[in-house]
């Protein structure tokens, strides 16, 4: 009998590490919550006292295609200008993409910024399998901590008042 | 019950939960379809016998296109290779995050010489409906409705609920057929793939 609770103990265990290993869904991203650990796969960047923008997105999605010079000219904004460039980093996660995918995508729309793969949709679930594209702001404070500020699904719409947006929630100086 | 039997019951318990956890979810979808996919849940995986093999001669077929007119399989021997692309349903998760994927890498399937015929068992004004959400689709989208699946039979794709699998065939400019993939319906499958097969035909 010992052996057998030892068995229900051992199987409970591994479903629990095997549920952690692949994720459970989650909820999606909450404004004033923390960003999930996506590890291994992507890394949120940490720059000090600014902004992470991360764009979740498909090659597959036809609003990503049609959203994707929209993207890039934010992305252009921020690198044009000298206070922004180095405190907000825009990235993007293709969700369902194999890194090939990622780079399709990447070459059809001259895409400068990082975008990382997410091909087994892991990563999608850990983040609430959010439909696509969806965008994240996460604000990072001086002391390494961060917050999620802007969590929304669909299109960026004006990339000026957009980037006044992030700016203003986040608190950027 | 026996030790032993409790022990594997558990074991099989535990795989089987760890399996439903990978399977619950497996596609992403774009918001250009708002809030009308019909979602089917996790579907058996192949559900048909195929009844066509590598290196064989396609069957020919003449389809109505969404666009208007018809299209033969056959109006492509010695000028085009052919990917056929079989999706089992429209307002479905993983099909419609599919096409619209190849809708920008034209110029990929130009280089190889190969063009596009996308399939799929519904009606007309369905596909209509659908694929206007994907953009312009650069191919041609058959409908394979009435006789229900014929094109989908012949190929021996069609599943016991009558959609088509998931299925791509590649088909060279002599109509020989060179490339099979009856995919899990549940997943799509990997573009490069598919660029790697008909980069194999020139």
């Amino acid at each position: 009998m010992v052996k057998v609770r030892y068995g229900i103990s051992m199987m409970l265990m591994l479903m629990i590490l095997l549920s952690g290993s692949i994720g459970w869904t989650a909820s999606l991203p909450a404004v004033g919550g923390v960003f999930p650990d996506l590890s291994p796969g992507f890394s949120l960047p940490k720059p000090k006292d600014g902004v992470v923008i991360i764009e979740i997105f498909s090659m597959y999605c036809p609003y990503c295609q049609k959203e994707a010079p929209n993207v890039n000219k934010l992305y252009n904004k921020i690198q044009a200008s000298p206070n922004l460039k180095s405190k907000i980093r825009l990235v993007g996660i293709g969700v369902g993409n194999s890194a090939y995918e990622v780079d399709v995508f990447r070459k059809k729309y001259s895409i400068s910024f990082p975008l990382y793969s997410d091909g087994d949709f892991r990563i999608h679930k850990l983040l609430g399998e959010p439909r696509t594209p969806y965008f994240i702001g996460v604000k990072i404070n001086p002391d390494g901590s961060h917050r999620i500020f802007y969590s929304k699904l669909g299109e960026l719409g004006d990339v000026d008042k957009f980037l006044d947006e992030m700016i203003r929630l986040s608190g950027l100086k | 019950m026996t030790k032993q039997k409790a022990f594997f019951s558990l074991s099989f318990l535990a795989s089987l939960l760890s399996i439903l956890f990978l399977v619950s979810t497996a596609f992403g979808l774009s918001d250009a379809y708002k809030n009308n996919i019909y979602q089917p849940g996790q579907l058996k995986a192949i559900d048909s016998k195929l009844k066509v093999k590598l290196g064989q001669m396609s069957p020919d077929f003449t389809l109505k296109a969404v666009s208007g007119g018809n299209v033969t399989l056959s109006q492509y021997r010695g000028k085009k290779n052919v990917m056929l692309t079989f999706i089992p349903a429209a307002w479905t998760p993983v099909c419609s995050d599919q096409w619209p994927g190849y809708n920008i890498v034209k110029d990929l399937f130009d280089a190889n010489d190969t063009v596009i015929l996308g399939i799929s068992v519904d009606n007309i004004p369905t596909l209509y409906s659908w694929t206007n959400q994907m953009g312009n689709l650069w191919f041609p989208v058959l409908s394979d409705f009435w006789p229900h699946g014929k094109v989908a039979k012949q190929y021996g794709i069609l599943r016991s609920d009558g959609v088509a699998e998931r299925a791509i065939f590649i088909i060279d400019k002599k109509g020989i057929i060179r490339y099979i993939d009856v995919h899990d319906i549940n997943v799509r499958p990997p573009l490069e793939n598919l660029i790697t097969a008909v980069e194999k035909l020139k």
